[in-house]
């Protein structure tokens, strides 16, 4: 690992590096929740229904992240790296957005009239089946996979605190993949059907919205952002495992409600609040941190009591 | 010509012994059912299938052998690593009057939610991979023994080890099932008797995939060690954030991450200089290792055996033998099960005390070394050509 190392006098002392060093840490961790929430808080706004196997398309991703990577290595071991890494997210990510609009195909489309108990059984369901669909056919799927290092290992060293380049980077590439999303759905003609769609999905058709078409779309879009999150957590850890979307999808839906079901900056921020509750609850409670997620948990329930709708609640808010 | 009449002498000698059985009459042999439990799906299943299949050994050599009493079937069942899954699936097998007895469960959390229905049904069970103590000690139920040893044992010797190399500062992860926190309690037990100190002490759950709040809190600990007390999947997260992290502290497992999983997870680069601890001898120093992992090989299991493969097959092994002499009665095989003293198994000498622990007297320390897990005493950090982390 390439580390320049500050002037750790100038950089403060001991407990403020430390403090830095978790806001980063939090900050990482937020920014994969949201990407996740964005997806559940899509998906809801569109069409109403909660799909439980989003986590595990985050899993896919990575896993089609890896497949693509061992893809380029075996037909031109010498590939430069940036190619590589471009070739990993493309794949990925239109992998799991075609996977996506097949689910929506012929899962949730036929389910729309049925109640929505329905839907949420057959996704959790779906979620089941791609997990294990993974453990048993991808080659070892059962252990942790190691995933590439694609990104340079430069790092910065502030006093103790490590800024890595590869968090900096990722971070920022999460933070123009929300721009361009809510860009996407707020100035874009596709953007404004989608929204047609998810104010009233009679009324958008009469007007001669292509209300399958947009649905497909929809899915597409937030299971291609669930990719770039599971593709992200790869770069993240350098490791993927086949039960990385069942706590990841578990909070992904916490953060969207908290923030406000249905509104995608009440899902970035949702995603933010959880991670920092992670933090706080490992950090500045008394209890062990194994109470980590009980704590996070809990305050999420205050939250909800104290805000029914999510912080961003709808009055504040249009939907998707 | 030669290897004409050769392949056409060999046909000839195989019609002949068909005659022959053919002339007399065959006997087919009485169906045993024997039961193997562990985790074949989830993330601990590749320990699981390394000892299914070794179980599974087991039972097709003895059905090979024509001394054999009776043709055995054997019937897997997993658990899943879950102990609600776990209680399921041993009351199905407890309940299923036609399987004898069985080798059951690598997870400690499990082992301990399904010792009360065995002893229940009234069925023998040898635990061949869960560890917690109290499996065993804690009850006084005469259907279950177990032939891998305790987590007090391996703690003493890990706490004595890590003190002898000159460690004094250990952090401490464990997840927070019983296993782990028996994992953590009898090593904080023995390291602070031998004047190690604790600095830290972190409870993960076994889904946790982000642990880089707890590791940056140790980095500010300023320990030495750190210390994990939990399986596979986990030990990847964690020594994989941990170099994320650029914290330069000394890996130390427990038998939990002693598996070829852990340095594929984490590669070897990184995996380098992990230690862990497991009971009994490694394969390759066993008497029978070698005609083990020969006839493993030969059998041509999708699955590795995995470290704890030896520990499934001579559990397996024992019931079928006791089976053979006592026959397929429950009640019969706890008590000859119960009366085995100095028993030549795979894994060495088997004696249970009266709690069905078997004392194995041996503990086997690891390293990784060039992506291999390899015995402490045989390595290069041994013999001083390659050092672990520096002592503070």
């Amino acid at each position: 690992m390439h580390i320049l190392v500050f002037n750790e006098e100038r950089f403060g002392s001991m407990d403020f590096s430390l403090l830095l060093q978790f806001f980063i840490n939090g900050c990482m961790l937020g920014m994969m929740y949201a990407l996740v929430a964005v997806g559940f808080t899509l998906f809801f706004g569109v069409l109403d229904v909660i799909v439980f196997s989003h986590g595990d398309s985050v899993m896919v991703g990575a896993f089609a992240g890896l497949t693509s990577y061992l893809f380029c290595m075996y037909i031109s071991p010498g590939m430069p790296v940036w190619l590589v890494t471009f070739f990993v997210f493309l794949a990925g990510m239109a992998f799991v957005a075609g996977f996506g609009m097949l689910v929506s195909r012929f899962i949730i489309m036929p389910l729309r009239s049925a109640p929505a108990l329905n839907t949420l059984l057959a996704t959790m369901m779906l979620g089941t089946v791609m997990r294990e669909a993974v453990r048993l056919f991808f080659p070892d799927g059962s252990n942790p996979k190691p995933f590439p290092r694609l990104l340079p290992d430069w790092s910065w060293k502030f006093g103790d605190v490590l800024l890595r380049f590869d968090n900096l980077a990722l971070f920022v590439a999460g933070v123009l993949l929300i721009v361009g999303v809510a860009f996407l759905i707020n100035h874009s003609r596709l953007g404004m059907a989608i929204r047609a769609v998810a104010q009233d999905a009679e009324a958008a058709q009469i007007m001669g919205v292509n209300f399958p078409l947009i649905v497909l779309l929809t899915f597409a879009i937030g299971s291609a952002v669930a990719a770039f999150a599971g593709l992200m957590n790869g770069l993240y850890y350098n490791e993927i495992n086949f039960n990385l979307g069942l706590l990841l999808g578990a909070i992904g839906f916490s953060s969207a409600v908290i923030g406000g079901l249905g509104n995608i900056y009440g899902a970035i921020l949702g995603g933010f609040v959880f991670a920092f509750l992670q933090v706080i609850g490992t950090v500045a409670t008394p209890f062990s941190s194994a109470y980590k997620d009980v704590f996070a948990f809990g305050v999420v329930i205050v939250l909800m009591a104290i805000f029914p709708t999510g912080i961003l609640s709808e009055r504040q808010s249009q939907r998707v | 010509m030669l290897k004409y009449l050769s392949r056409w002498s060999g046909l000839g000698s195989a019609l002949c012994v068909a005659l022959a059985f053919g002339a007399t009459p065959a006997v087919a042999k009485d169906v045993v059912k024997v039961g193997y439990i562990g985790p074949l799906t989830g993330g601990n299943s590749a320990v699981g299938l390394g000892a299914r299949n070794s179980a599974d050994l087991a039972v097709r050599l003895q059905n090979a052998d024509p001394k054999s009493k009776y043709q055995y079937e054997l019937v897997a069942l997993d658990d899943e690593c879950k102990a609600n899954i776990g209680v399921q699936v041993a009351t199905k097998m407890a309940s299923d009057a036609k399987i004898i007895g069985a080798a059951t469960h690598y997870c400690s959390a499990v082992a301990l939610g399904t010792v009360d229905i065995y002893h229940r049904f009234k069925m023998p069970v040898i635990v061949w991979g869960a560890v917690e103590p109290k499996i065993t000690y804690g009850n006084n139920y005469p259907e279950i023994f177990r032939t891998i040893g305790t987590q007090e044992y391996q703690n003493k010797v890990a706490s004595t080890f890590m003190r002898s190399l000159g460690y004094k500062k250990f952090a401490v992860i464990h997840d927070t099932t019983d296993y782990g926190k028996a994992h953590k309690d009898f090593f904080v037990k023995f390291l602070t008797e031998q004047g190690g100190e604790v600095l830290g002490i972190f409870g993960v759950t076994s889904e946790q995939q982000d642990f880089t709040t707890e590791l940056t809190k140790i980095k500010a600990l300023n320990a030495e060690v750190l210390y994990f007390g939990g399986l596979t999947p986990l030990g990847v997260r964690i020594r994989s954030q941990m170099d994320k992290l650029d914290l330069k502290l000394q890996f130390e497992g427990t038998s939990g991450i002693k598996s070829d999983a852990y340095i594929s997870g984490v590669g070897a680069k990184l995996a380098e200089g992990t230690l862990s601890f497991l009971d009994g001898a490694p394969v390759e120093k066993l008497a029978g290792g070698k005609a083990f992992t020969e006839a493993y090989a030969k059998q041509g299991y999708a699955q590795p055996a995995e470290a704890l493969g030896i520990f499934a097959f001579a559990s397996m092994k024992q019931i079928i033998d006791t089976i053979e002499k006592v026959g397929p009665n429950r009640k019969a095989l706890v008590t000859a099960l119960s009366q085995i003293k100095e028993d030549d198994t795979l894994i060495g000498k088997i004696t249970y005390d009266e709690h069905g622990q078997n004392a194995i007297p041996l503990m086997t320390k690891y390293v990784v070394q060039d992506g291999q897990w390899t015995i402490w005493e045989d390595s290069e950090y041994a013999s001083g050509k390659r050092s672990l982390v520096k002592v503070k």
